[in-house]
């Protein structure tokens, strides 16, 4: 991993190509679970991977969609929807999550901090 | 004031009258109800319907708890046989007395037995009870050919029940026509022809002089002039005859033909003493449906009432007699009688198409000046029914050339006539419930947007249906007055419903997601719409489901090929067609579920189900599954399931056929079919019916000659009696059908609408799908057959497909970057297996380490 990758605070979690385009894949950062969401093949987010309303780490394994102009990752637990933007969770907005920093540098992609 | 109500009868009308009065809640009301039957109210307008599967108990008008209400006694096999009206009370046949202070006299009807020589013999039957069913099929089952004597309304339903049993089948009527009361000679004919078709053989202008021991049969009929019929069974259905004789041995007035004189509130002359229903003789006639008998069950209910709450009486309804318009379906065929049938009224005048290769006839009686519809005859299309019905009945003035009422239109357009806004509020749409349009438009906007649920609300439609077309005209004009939108679009990315997405799949040999939505759709997509077209894709093309460009549309379930669980692990479950498995089979499972740590329990369906595996595990499972000779039980897909079974004629004393055998062929051809839901079959080999086929999708039931199909049963949130859409069929013959059947589901099912819901929903009902399944009526069967067959011919287990695919394989990890395991699952014993830890424990439990996975 490039030094000043993980000076900045940024960690190097996969290549781009081992996202499926419009899926999910979790990284382990910290000993923090992160849901990072490729949608169409550049846009990248980053959430919490636990799903607050079941208490298990899927958020991942969400179908990626849109609902009006926001786009958002369906829970495969109980289908609750949440905005990759913000985290909020559209249905129960108490079990809003984190997003996080993520961007793709020369095909690699980086996540960084939660946005608080 | 506290009144004594003693009430002989619950049937169908003596049933509605202690529902208005519980309804009403009229204070101090004290209700006893004799009921001659051992069963309480049943439908007995839908009474073939238990040769098609229903039985006694699904036939039932009694909301479960009715009788437990405080206030109602009922008397099961109980009959009235004396009334002193002196003392006012009733004696019953077993010598019981009952004092009333008010009586009702819902006695119904009895089916009249022509005085022939030999009518009593063994097997000469009637049509009237459940009992009577009964009787019918268990002669049925030793015999090979029955007569109906009666070719009215009740006749020809009977015979299609005979029919049904599959009985060489016969209908032998006095006058010249079929169904003389309601429809003209014209008319006649073509049902004759029609049903004729269907198999019945149909002898009018046959009077019947006696009945004697046949040659080839159990019973020889002979006829006035000089033939005869031979048969094993002989079912009466010569019309109906007022139960009357309590009354005429108390002397309340009977009518000439039979039946208790009643007033406009259905007081005998006797004003203590009330009569309803087909009893109840009233302007000259008796009224032989069931609404004309609801209308006076809600007079008397409100008569009663008034005199309990002392109200003033001036207001209240009365009876002032009934339309007598009737649409039904005979045999399959649409038959219509609408008011003045044969033209009768002076000065009248008719129009008439017939059609005699699509066999419709159709006839319109106007006024003298052309501007009122009197009455209509329909054979063989009865759509205009609900129209004509509300223009005569509203009295609503003709357009200039009333035949284009009854003519085809040449372009296909819509016929003139009434929309549904052309309608009073005060139309009485369903008559059986007295159910007005402006009932049914306030329903709408109190929140009712399906058919379904204005059944519930409003009651319309719920009892003989013939409304149901113009309900729904009604409930869809309201709704778009109300500016609701009426539309079954799939999602916001797609203004369409699943079978029209179904179509341009279709069509337009779509192949991806990506492409449907550019071309017909908006917006990413969601998890609503991705799944169905990933379902369609499957069930038109069949390419892997993992395959690059439709992973991302599976939900999480397909996208890992497993079942999730709650706490994020997933449960595997291996096929075992038919439920068979071998004891290495069952060695091996066991050994993988142990070395995995894996809860295993036994589904319904007839195979193992083991839970508790992590996302990484799985293709290590299947791997261990698949060299073991297992393949993929598509427990995740909304796809067939299992085809359960019964040991069947290899082991059973009982097993006429080899269901096991079959169902492993059924499991076999169709599995991993994906479907707009879950599909489940069963076989049993016999009619004990020991694999429960009745509750499935598709149950097959092995027969002395063969295979019965039965359809669109469920037994899941709503359970529902599969049908019978085909009897006695070859194994080539089923396999065939149910390919059409299924194929046709998929085609026009709405999203995760199960075959139950679609059948409920279908319009024309079994009819109509027995007409497309087994008559081709659509055309489609061969193309059903081959879409069908190339799904078969595609056929590949998705989990071996996968565990050789590096690309999906590397799917199968927690983390992109760790080959940790999930450290938020975390397990507890209970009962010698394992479970998933609560959130208390998984708190205590986290303290020591992260679990690692291999």
């Amino acid at each position: 991993m490039d030094d000043s990758l993980t000076k900045h605070g940024w960690v190097l979690v996969c290549e781009l190509e081992d996202i499926v385009p419009n899926t999910g894949v979790c990284a382990l950062v910290d000993d923090e679970q992160v849901a990072v969401f490729r949608v169409g093949e550049h846009e990248l987010y980053a959430i919490d991977n636990v799903d607050p309303n079941a208490g298990a780490s899927v958020l991942s394994r969400g179908l990626i969609g849109s609902l009006g102009e926001r786009v958002v990752v369906a829970s495969p637990i109980y289908k609750q929807h949440f905005d990759l933007h913000t985290g909020e969770c559209l249905e129960a907005p108490e079990h809003s999550v984190r997003t996080w920093q993520v961007r793709i540098d020369r095909g690699l992609v980086l996540l960084g901090q939660p946005k608080r | 004031m506290a009144i004594k109500l003693l009430v002989i009868g619950n049937g169908m009308v003596g049933h509605k009258l202690l529902e208005e009065l519980v309804a009403r809640q009229p204070p101090g009301l004290d209700i006893t109800v004799l009921c001659e039957e051992s069963r309480p109210a049943y439908d007995r307008v839908h009474l073939s319907e238990f040769f098609s599967g229903k039985r006694a108990e699904d036939l039932s008008l009694v909301t479960p708890g009715f009788f437990d209400q405080p206030g109602l006694h009922l008397r099961l096999a109980s009959r009235a046989a004396h009334i002193d009206r002196a003392q006012k009370r009733v004696t019953t046949a077993d010598g019981e007395v009952i004092a009333y202070d008010k009586l009702v006299l819902a006695t119904g009807s009895k089916p009249f037995v022509p005085p022939i020589p030999g009518n009593d013999r063994p097997a000469c039957l009637v049509y009237r009870t459940i009992d009577d069913l009964e009787a019918m099929t268990t002669w049925g089952a030793s015999s090979r050919t029955g007569v109906v004597i009666g070719g009215g309304l009740l006749g020809l339903e009977c015979a299609k029940a005979l029919r049904d049993m599959g009985l060489e089948t016969h209908v032998v009527e006095f006058a010249p026509r079929l169904m003389a009361v309601q429809v003209d000679d014209v008319g006649g004919q073509m049902l004759r022809r029609k049903i004729e078709e269907l198999g019945v053989t149909v002898h009018t202008g046959k009077s019947t002089t006696d009945i004697v021991d046949g040659e080839s049969a159990r019973h020889r009929m002979k006829f006035a002039d000089g033939s005869h019929l031979d048969t094993d069974i002989i079912v009466f259905s010569a019309g109906i005859r007022p139960r009357d004789e309590l009354a005429r041995q108390c002397e309340l007035g009977v009518g000439e033909r039979g039946g208790i004189h009643v007033d406009n509130y259905c007081r005998t002359r006797d004003w203590d003493v009330y009569a309803i229903g087909e009893c109840a003789y009233w302007g000259g006639k008796t009224f032989g449906l069931v609404a004309p008998g609801y209308d006076m069950a809600r007079v008397v209910a409100a008569h009663l009432s008034a005199l309990l709450e002392r109200k003033h009486i001036q207001a209240l309804p009365e009876f002032i007699g009934a339309d007598m318009s009737t649409k039904l379906k005979l045999m399959g065929v649409d038959v219509a009688s609408i008011g003045d049938a044969h033209g009768t009224t002076p000065g009248s005048r008719c129009y008439q198409f017939s059609d005699e290769r699509r066999q419709i006839y159709k006839k319109l009686v106007v006024s003298g000046d052309g501007k009122q519809l009197l009455g209509g005859v329909l054979v063989g299309d009865a759509a205009e029914y609900g129209t004509l019905l509300q223009m005569m009945l509203n009295g609503i003035e003709l357009p200039e050339d009333p035949e284009f009422l009854i003519l085809p239109s040449p372009d296909g357009k819509a016929k003139p006539g009434l929309g549904a806004d052309a309608l009073p509020a005060s139309a009485q749409i369903c008559s059986c419930n007295n159910v007005s349009k402006g009932q049914l438009c306030e329903a709408v906007a109190a929140g009712a947007t399906s058919v379904s649920e204005l059944k519930v609300v409003t009651k319309a439609g719920s009892t003989c249906g013939g409304c149901v077309p113009l309900v729904t005209q009604i409930m869809k004009a309201e709704m778009k007055r109300q500016g609701m939108a009426v539309n079954n679009h799939l999602c916001e990315h797609f203004a369409y419903s699943r079978q029209e997405l179904y179509h341009l799949v279709r069509v337009e040999h779509i192949k991806c997601f990506d492409e449907l939505i550019d071309r017909h759709g908006k917006g990413l997509g969601c998890d609503i719409c991705k799944p169905v077209v990933a379902s369609i894709l499957a069930s038109c093309w069949n390419e892997f489901v993992l395959q690059r460009e439709h992973a991302s549309l599976q939900d999480s379930n397909d996208y890992f090929l497993a079942n999730i669980q709650k706490d994020g692990t997933y449960s595997v479950v291996p096929r075992m067609a038919g439920g068979e498995v071998t004891p290495d089979g069952l060695i091996a499972v066991g050994q993988i579920a142990k070395k995995y740590g894996l809860y295993t329990k036994i589904t319904g369906g007839q195979r193992v189900d083991m839970f508790g595996a992590r996302m990484e595990q799985l293709p290590l499972i299947w791997e261990e599954l698949i060299s073991a000779g297992f393949e993929s039980g598509h427990a995740y897909g909304k796809a067939v399931r299992t085809v359960k079974s019964c040991v069947g004629s290899t082991w059973c004393r009982y097993g006429v056929q080899d269901s096991v055998g079959t169902a492993i062929e059924l499991e076999n051809r169709y599995k991993g079919l994906r479907s707009p839901h879950k599909l489940k079959f069963a076989v049993s080999g016999c009619t004990r019916e020991c694999a429960e086929a009745q509750s499935k999708d598709v149950g097959v039931i092995a027969t002395e000659k063969g295979w019965n199909l039965y359809v669109c049963g469920n037994g899941g949130m709503k359970p529902r009696h599969a049908e019978l859409l085909a009897g006695d069929l070859d194994t080539s013959t089923l396999i065939q059908y149910i390919d059409r059947f299924l194929m046709f589901y998929i085609r026009t099912a709405d999203r995760l609408q199960r075959t139950s819901v679609w059948r409920d929903n279908l319009e024309g009902g079994l009819d109509y799908l027995k007409e497309v399944v087994i008559h081709d009526k659509l055309g489609i069967a061969g193309e059903l057959e081959a879409e069908m067959q190339h799904i078969v011919n595609t056929y590949e287990c998705e989990w071996k497909k996968a565990v050789n695919d590096p690309q999906t394989r590397r799917r199968f990890h927690h983390f992109v970057n760790s080959n940790e395991g999930d450290g938020n699952v975390a397990f507890v014993p209970e009962r010698g297996q394992i479970r998933p830890a609560r959130s208390n424990e998984k708190r205590s439990l986290r303290i020591p380490a992260n679990v690692v996975t291999e």
